[in-house]
C-alpha cells in the first residue's frame, strides 16, 4: 500500500502526524506518543462537560454533512434506561475519498480512543465501527489494535479503573456505497439489506436497535481526542477563513495532480494552494480544467471556481459547491468532462438501493442518455431531458443519493456546455464503441 | 479472512458450514449483538471465507442457524456486492475503474489484466478457473490510483507493467 508524503511545511498536521509510523500502530506506540490521555481525561469528566467542550471547539462532521458534533451529541436522551450505542461511520466510499482508510491504517487506537470518548459522553456502552468490507488492510490494524486495547484496559468492563464499561464492536460491510447513509449502515448492522430509513424518527430517537444512536465519521472522531487534549480554544482558533469552519481537514486530492494524496490543512486554506502547491500543481503541459471537491456528490468546479475558493465549509460553497468529505478529483484539460460525469452516473445507478422510483429509474436512465451521447448518438434534446430528470431526482428521495448523481450532471451541462455540444454536433469522435 | 477456498463442485453434497472452530467463531459474536439476526453478515462472510462462495445450501444453513428464513437471507445476500453467489476462480480480482482512476489510466490496467489472465471480459472466469475479474466501484484509495485487490490483498498505484508481476503471485 503507498506510503504517505511527507508533511509539506504549510500543513497543520494534527489527526495525521503520524502517519507512516509504524510504532504508533501499536498500544505501546500509541501511548508513547501521548495516546489515551485523552480518554482517561474525558472519563474524570462528566460527559455533559465533553459534549460542552466538544460545542464550543466548533467540530463539524467530516463525513460530509458538516453537523456540529457536540450538538449531535447533545440529541441524545437522558435518563432513559435505554441502552445507547455510537456507530463510527469507517464505510468510505465516496469516490475521490481516501482519508479515514489511512486513519484507520495508520493511527488505529487514535480512532479507537476517539470512539471511547464519544460513546463515554453520549452515555452509549457499546461503539459499532462499521469498515467497508473493501478495506481489508484497516480491517486487520484495527482487529488488532482492538484487541490490544482491551489487553491493556482501554476497553472493556471497566475502562482505566473508572468503573466505565465501553465495548467496540467491528462490523464489516459486503460492499454497498449506500451503506455510507447513516440509517442504511444501521439496517446493515442489523442484518438487513441496506435501504436508507425514512426520517424521522431521527437515530437520536429510534436508531440502531430502535434505540438511541449517534453516527459519527472516523475524521471527526479522531479529531475529539485532540479537542479535549488541548482544548476547544486551542481547536477554534485553528480558523483561516470562515468562524464556522474551525480545525484541520484531511483533503484527499486524487485525479491529475504530480503529488497526490491526503493533506492537512487548516479549514479555510486556499484551494489554489492545496492543488498548485501541496498535491504538486498539474503534469507538465497541463492546466487545471476542473475539480470535484467534495467526492463526487457535489457541484463541479470549474478552474476559476476552483482557484477562487477557500477550503472550507463556507468557503466552497461561495464557488458553487459543497466540501462534502473532501475528496479533491481533480481534472486537467486532457479529461474529458462527459465522460467522467457519464462514470459518475454509472457508479449511482450501480450503488443505488433501488426503493425509491426516481433514484432507480432516474440514475439507470441519465447513465443511458450520457452513454448515448457519448456513442455520437446523441440528440439537442437530451440535455433537457438529462436537466428534467435530474430535477425530477432531487430533493424527493429518502436519501440523497439519487441527488448526488444529479449534482454532477446539471452542474456539467451548466459549466461546460461546449463539451456535451462536441458530441451532440458530431465534431467530437464518439468516446463510446456503437454497438 | 483467509485466502479465498477453491470453489466446491456444484453438485457435491452440503456439508454444514457452522460445526466445529467456525460455529465456536459464530457463538462468539451472539453476545455482541442484541438480535441474532445482526449477525447474519458476519456468517455470510465466514461462510464465504469457508467455502469461496455462498451457495443456496449454505444460505439455508445461515437462515437456521440464525433463525431466519431462506427467503430472508437471500434477500440479505443479494444486496450486497461481495458475497459471490455463484462459485468464482481460485482468486478474485477487483479492478477500480471510478473517475478518479479512470482519469489515471485503470481503463489500461483493466485491458491488461483481462488479456493476461485470460479472463476475456469483465465479471468472467477464467478457462484455467483461477482467476476471476470484476470492476469495482471505488475502492477509496484514489490518490494511489489504479488499485486492485486480490482476495485480500490491496496492490495499489497499478500500471500494466506491473500487472504480470502481481498475477505471479497467485497460482
Amino acid at each position: 500500500m503507498g506510503f504517505p508524503h511527507p508533511s509539506h511545511s504549510k500543513e497543520t498536521v494534527v489527526l495525521s502526524k503520524y502517519f507512516g509510523d509504524a510504532d504508533a500502530r501499536t498500544y505501546a506506540g500509541w501511548v508513547k506518543r501521548g495516546g489515551y490521555e485523552a480518554l482517561k481525561k474525558a472519563l474524570g469528566m462528566t460527559p455533559e462537560a465533553i459534549i460542552e467542550e466538544i460545542k464550543a471547539s466548533g467540530l463539524r462532521g467530516r463525513g460530509g454533512a458538516g453537523f456540529p458534533t457536540g450538538m449531535k451529541w447533545s440529541f441524545m436522551p437522558k435518563g432513559d434506561n435505554k441502552p445507547h450505542y455510537l456507530v463510527c461511520n469507517a464505510d468510505e466510499s465516496e469516490p475521490g475519498t481516501f482519508k479515514d482508510r489511512e486513519l484507520m491504517r495508520w493511527t488505529p487506537h487514535q480512532l479507537i480512543e476517539g470512539c471511547a470518548i464519544g460513546a463515554y459522553a453520549i452515555g452509549a456502552e457499546r461503539c459499532y465501527i462499521y469498515i467497508r468490507g473493501e478495506f481489508t488492510e484497516p480491517w486487520h490494524v484495527m482487529t488488532k489494535a482492538v484487541e490490544e486495547a482491551y489487553t491493556n484496559g482501554a476497553l472493556g468492563a471497566n475502562v482505566f479503573g473508572s468503573g466505565k464499561r465501553i465495548d467496540i464492536v467491528l462490523h464489516r460491510g459486503a460492499g454497498a456505497y449506500i451503506c455510507g447513509e447513516e440509517t442504511a449502515m444501521m439496517n446493515s448492522i442489523e442484518g438487513r439489506r441496506g435501504n436508507p430509513r425514512i426520517k424521522p424518527p431521527f437515530p437520536a430517537v429510534a436508531g440502531l436497535f430502535g434505540m438511541p444512536t449517534t453516527i459519527n465519521n472516523v475524521e471527526t472522531l479522531t479529531a475529539v481526542c485532540h479537542i479535549l487534549n488541548r482544548g476547544s480554544a486551542w481547536y477554534k482558533g485553528l480558523c483561516l477563513s470562515s468562524p464556522k469552519s474551525t480545525g484541520t481537514k484531511l483533503f484527499s486530492v486524487c485525479g491529475h495532480v504530480m503529488k497526490p494524496g491526503n493533506y492537512e490543512v487548516t479549514m479555510g486554506f486556499p484551494m489554489k494552494d492545496l492543488i498548485h502547491d501541496l498535491a504538486g500543481g498539474m503534469r507538465p503541459g497541463r492546466r487545471l480544467k476542473a475539480v470535484i471537491p467534495g467526492g463526487s456528490s457535489v457541484p463541479i468546479m470549474n478552474a476559476a471556481e476552483a482557484e477562487a475558493a477557500l477550503c472550507d465549509y463556507e468557503g466552497i460553497v461561495a464557488q458553487g459547491s459543497m466540501l462534502g468529505s473532501a475528496g479533491f478529483i481533480v481534472m486537467d484539460d486532457s479529461a474529458d468532462i462527459v465522460y467522467e460525469i457519464y462514470r459518475l452516473a454509472k457508479f449511482y445507478a450501480h450503488e443505488s438501493c433501488a426503493q425509491c422510483t426516481q433514484c432507480r429509474e432516474g440514475t439507470a436512465w441519465t447513465t443511458k442518455i450520457l452513454e448515448r451521447i457519448l456513442k455520437g448518438q446523441g440528440k439537442r434534446e437530451d440535455l433537457d431531458l438529462l436537466l428534467d430528470l435530474s430535477e425530477q431526482m432531487t430533493g424527493k428521495t429518502i436519501c440523497v443519493l439519487s441527488d448526488s448523481c444529479a449534482t454532477p450532471i446539471v452542474s456539467g451541462i451548466k459549466k461546460f456546455p461546449e463539451e456535451f455540444d462536441a458530441y451532440l454536433s458530431r465534431a467530437k469522435a464518439p468516446a463510446l464503441a456503437a454497438v | 479472512m483467509s485466502g479465498t477456498a477453491h470453489a466446491a463442485h456444484h453438485d457435491a453434497p452440503h456439508q454444514p458450514v457452522f460445526v466445529g472452530k467456525v460455529k465456536d467463531k459464530l457463538d462468539a459474536l451472539f453476545p455482541k449483538y442484541p438480535t441474532r439476526m445482526a449477525c447474519l453478515l458476519p456468517a455470510l462472510w465466514m461462510v464465504q471465507e469457508e467455502r469461496g462462495w455462498i451457495s443456496a445450501d449454505a444460505i439455508a444453513e445461515v437462515a437456521t442457524v440464525l433463525g431466519l428464513t431462506p427467503a430472508y437471507v437471500r434477500g440479505v445476500a443479494t444486496f450486497y456486492t461481495m458475497y459471490h453467489l455463484h462459485p468464482v476462480g481460485r482468486h478474485f480480482i477487483q479492478v477500480c475503474g471510478t473517475s478518479p482512476c479512470h482519469l489515471c489510466g485503470s481503463d489500461e490496467v483493466m485491458k491488461a489484466i483481462l488479456q493476461q489472465t485470460g479472463c476475456g471480459e469483465v465479471g468472467a472466469t477464467s478457462p484455467d478457473d483461477r482467476f476471476t475479474v470484476v470492476e469495482v466501484e471505488c475502492l477509496g484509495a484514489c490518490g494511489f490510483a489504479t488499485p486492485i485487490l486480490v482476495d485480500d490483498d490491496f496492490h495499489d498505484s497499478v500500471t500494466p507493467e506491473r500487472v504480470a508481476g502481481i498475477l505471479a503471485r497467485y497460482p
